[in-house]
């Protein structure tokens, strides 16, 4: 086990010193934007997001020319989009383009599924539109992409293998899909954060609520996009048939991912006080759950 | 007339099955095509054999032509056909470009007594009910099992070597595969198996098709009776022996001028090494002169008792050792170890084997679906079907868990041991049924939230109902459980699982999961 430890570790600190470490810091919410939160409803899922991404000042306010993007959805199941257990594959393209005209040098694509992985990816759509947009569609299967990363100011979660685009690019966009869930109620942008690390049987162990808000102390994506284009009720996270799913025809984006996930626990029909891991996060000070108090960008298409 | 056209069609035919065996074997990609496997199974002997004995189709008489054809031509099939076969003749030319001596073969005398011992004792325990013989003896089987179980994870490191090295150069044009570990005792007899035929082979040529192998006696009692075979023209044979250093059955003998056809493979190399072509491959149901041949007739003797004493020894020594791994577990969850046991009364066989019975019946353990499998959930067993049913591979649910909307296994079966499913058959087979124990559950020991069983159920078999507070805790319903495994694969409780599938001896049919469309109206304005 030591001698394995080292390996990882050696091969951890060497990608650190050839990606810089500076990316890490840099991002998040310290811009300057116009809006702590764009709201967006009635429109188709590209639609919606070019609407929303346009009053944020453009994909440039988020991506600077020859930068490498990391795009996260939630590719978790076996499952074809109308059932919405995955992100919708016309909003991934969507922003792999934007990124891609922003002047982004790489747009990388992954999810840690739950289900056998190639067939998430091809099934859920994801995978076509990725390529179409011109992204790189990328593996995370496997143990040899993650390395080890300490969190200091976890309580319940001190250190995960974190995937090694996400520890290398230069902007991190997050992109879940809001649906019901069976263990945290609701899975929206922090609980996606789960499918950039390897061990996520540790976190069901350990307090999930507590270890979904410690992770988000590590590092805050750049910009969250959440899909509630069709929004599972019930039966999550998995789904069994399209019957499960309600049209919204939604769209949030924000860069503070703890008013995004209040915002759609709100939109789904919770309180977002009612969902641990929101009010977690919320007071160890990663982000704002008082929706009342940010500047919300309201579009009606 | 020169038969030399006849060793390189021999060489070439014989090359192009081992080049695809090897690849559907290996295939960590899925892309393997699924048309050109039915092919090259379809023609092998034993699977064939247990597919006729099954189904009583088309599927399954490939072995009949393999039979007609050992009676018109002898055993081409050793040399063209049989995966392990070409592979010993691979080690024997390696041994030939190796060595400077230049006659490496010898006419050796038949072990009789042996092989047809080893052929009526595989009938014999076939016949009383159980394939654990053919199985283990089944060429294609073992060299599916080499493959699979010592190729497969050398070539998947070296593909995962690469796949990192390129990764890190952001080019992504291969794809990491993660082989979850099986029981090392699933490798021990694979590379006695490999150990035996390779040194067989390359000291003594094909030894192990003419001593040990059960298809290799069988077909060579009826080259017996063969239209065309080897023969030597005693007039212009000088006794050069060239012949004979070529033979890698070691079936020609230059002092009498005979060849013993029962051991010849049909590898046509004597034809092609003959000066004065005295060797020659004739019709031998009309000749010009009747050879008079002697069949010989063979009893069981000691040596069946002794085989059947020391398999047995060797089986038991690993029922032992398989305890030993499979208290390594390593634990990787709840802060609060649990404490009662799984009760698994049965293995769960794949879907599609009907039932444990059927499966153990006809599968010959040649792993093609372990290899095919894409969630790598079939592993070989070592007892969990008891000791007859060693290398039979079963559901491992603490490596991975069956797709939902998977059906390979049923359609890669070279026996239909697994028959074919549609996707919607799949989806309602159930083949093991949900077992909670409450006690071992994290919400239980630990007061927290997880639903990861919940989480990845396929049709809500286990639901998340009220416990304490805000706490949910698993609920099974095995009326609609189909036994994918998904919920004992994502349960965080260790050593012991706190919910686990128990595999059915007879597959059921499964409720369908019921669906009701949600009433629930979407907002019209923004809540916030």
């Amino acid at each position: 086990m030591k001698r394995r430890d080292f390996i990882t570790r050696s091969i951890a600190a060497g990608a650190f010193t050839a990606f810089g470490t500076g990316n890490l810091l840099a991002q998040g919410s310290r811009m300057n934007l116009p809006y702590d939160l764009v709201a967006v409803m009635g429109g188709e899922p590209d639609a919606m997001f070019d609407k929303a991404i346009q009053s944020l000042g453009g994909m440039e306010t988020f991506v600077k020319k020859g930068q490498t993007v990391v795009v996260k959805p939630n590719i978790g199941w076996d499952s074809t989009p109308e059932k919405a257990a995955d992100t919708n594959p016309l909003l991934v393209k969507q922003i792999v383009k934007h990124c891609l005209a922003a002047g982004a040098k790489k747009v990388y694509v992954f999810d840690y599924t739950c289900d056998d992985w190639k067939k998430c990816y091809t099934n859920s759509g994801i995978e076509k539109a990725v390529k179409e947009a011109g992204g790189e569609i990328v593996p995370a299967n496997s143990e040899r992409y993650y390395h080890p990363v300490k969190i200091p100011n976890g309580k319940n979660l001190k250190d995960v293998k974190e995937h090694e685009l996400i520890l290398s690019s230069d902007v991190f966009i997050n992109v879940p899909v809001l649906k019901h869930h069976s263990g945290p109620q609701l899975t929206i942008a922090m609980k996606n954060l789960m499918g950039t690390i390897w061990d996520r049987s540790y976190w069901h162990a350990h307090n999930l609520h507590q270890c979904i808000a410690d992770f988000v102390t590590y590092r805050k994506p750049t910009l969250n996009v959440v899909d509630a284009y069709r929004v599972m009720k019930k039966n999550g996270p998995r789904g069994i048939s399209v019957n499960d799913t309600v049209l919204m025809k939604s769209l949030l984006v924000s860069a503070d991912i703890v008013a995004v996930d209040a915002a759609a626990a709100k939109l789904y029909g919770i309180e977002p006080s009612k969902v641990n891991y929101i009010r977690y996060a919320a007071e160890m000070g990663v982000g704002r759950m008082d929706l009342d108090a940010l500047n919300i960008n309201r579009i009606k298409i | 007339m020169h038969f030399r056209w006849l060793k390189y069609s021999r060489v070439f035919v014989s090359l192009v099955f081992l080049l695809l065996f090897f690849l559907m074997l290996v295939d960590f990609t899925g892309h393997f095509p699924r048309n050109i496997m039915k092919g090259i199974t379809w023609i092998q002997f034993i699977p064939s054999f247990l597919t006729f004995k099954n189904l009583l189709s088309f599927a399954g008489i490939g072995f009949l032509v393999v039979i007609l054809l050992s009676l018109l031509y002898g055993r081409v099939y050793c040399s063209t056909v049989c995966p392990l076969g070409i592979y010993q003749d691979v080690v024997s030319w390696l041994r030939r470009k190796l060595s400077r001596r230049k006659r490496i073969f010898r006419f050796g005398k038949p072990y009789n007594v042996m092989r047809y011992s080893i052929l009526i004792l595989s009938i014999l325990v076939f016949l009383a009910g159980n394939i654990l013989l053919l199985n283990l003896l089944d060429p294609y089987s073992n060299f599916g099992r080499i493959v699979v179980s010592l190729v497969k994870p050398a070539a998947a490191e070296i593909n995962n070597f690469l796949a990192k090295a390129l990764a890190s150069r952001s080019i992504f044009w291969l794809n990491p595969v993660e082989l979850r570990a099986v029981n090392p005792f699933t490798l021990i007899y694979p590379s006695a198996i490999l150990i035996l035929v390779t040194w067989m082979s390359f000291f003594h040529g094909r030894l192990y098709c003419n001593t040990i192998c059960p298809v290799g006696t069988f077909l060579g009692f009826l080259s017996r009776y063969s239209l065309f075979k080897i023969r030597i023209d005693k007039v212009t044979c000088d006794r050069c022996g060239k012949c004979s250093s070529s033979c890698k059955s070691q079936c020609i003998n230059i002092k009498e001028k005979e060849v013993d056809f029962s051991r010849c493979v049909g590898c046509f190399n004597c034809l092609s090494a003959c000066p004065s072509l005295s060797i020659q491959y004739r019709n031998s149901w009309f000749p010009k002169q009747k050879e008079k041949q002697d069949v010989e007739m063979v009893k069981t003797d000691s040596s069946k008792r002794e085989f059947v004493i020391k398999s047995v020894a060797f089986v038991a020594g690993i029922t032992g050792l398989s305890k030993i791994a499979s208290a390594q577990e390593k634990s990787a969850g709840s802060r609060k170890p649990s404490v009662l046991t799984e009760l698994k009364t049965h293995p769960v066989s794949p879907p599609g084997s009907l039932s444990i019975e059927h499966f153990t019946e006809h599968c010959t353990a040649c792993q093609l679906c372990v290899s095919a499998c894409p969630s790598h959930v079939l592993k070989p067993s070592v007892t969990e079907y008891g000791i007859l049913g060693f290398m039979q591979p079963h559901m491992d649910y603490h490596a991975s868990y069956c797709n939902y909307e998977c059906t390979v296994c049923t359609e890669v079966c070279p026996t239909k041991a697994i028959q074919p499913l549609t996707v919607e058959q799949k989806k309602v087979t159930q083949i093991g049924k949900v077992h909670f124990i409450r006690e071992n559950c994290i919400v239980y020991t630990d007061n927290t939230a997880c639903a990861a069983c919940n989480e990845h159920c396929p049709t809500q078999a286990v639901k998340m109902v009220p416990y304490k507070g805000d706490l949910n805790i698993p609920q099974v319903d095995t009326s609609i459980c189909i036994g994918c495994g998904a919920c004992e694969h994502a349960c965080p409780a260790r050593p012991y699982r706190a919910i686990y599938v128990d595999g059915n001896t007879v597959h059921q049919v499964a409720e369908k999961p019921k669906e009701e469309k949600m009433q629930e109206k979407a907002p019209e304005e923004f809540p916030f």
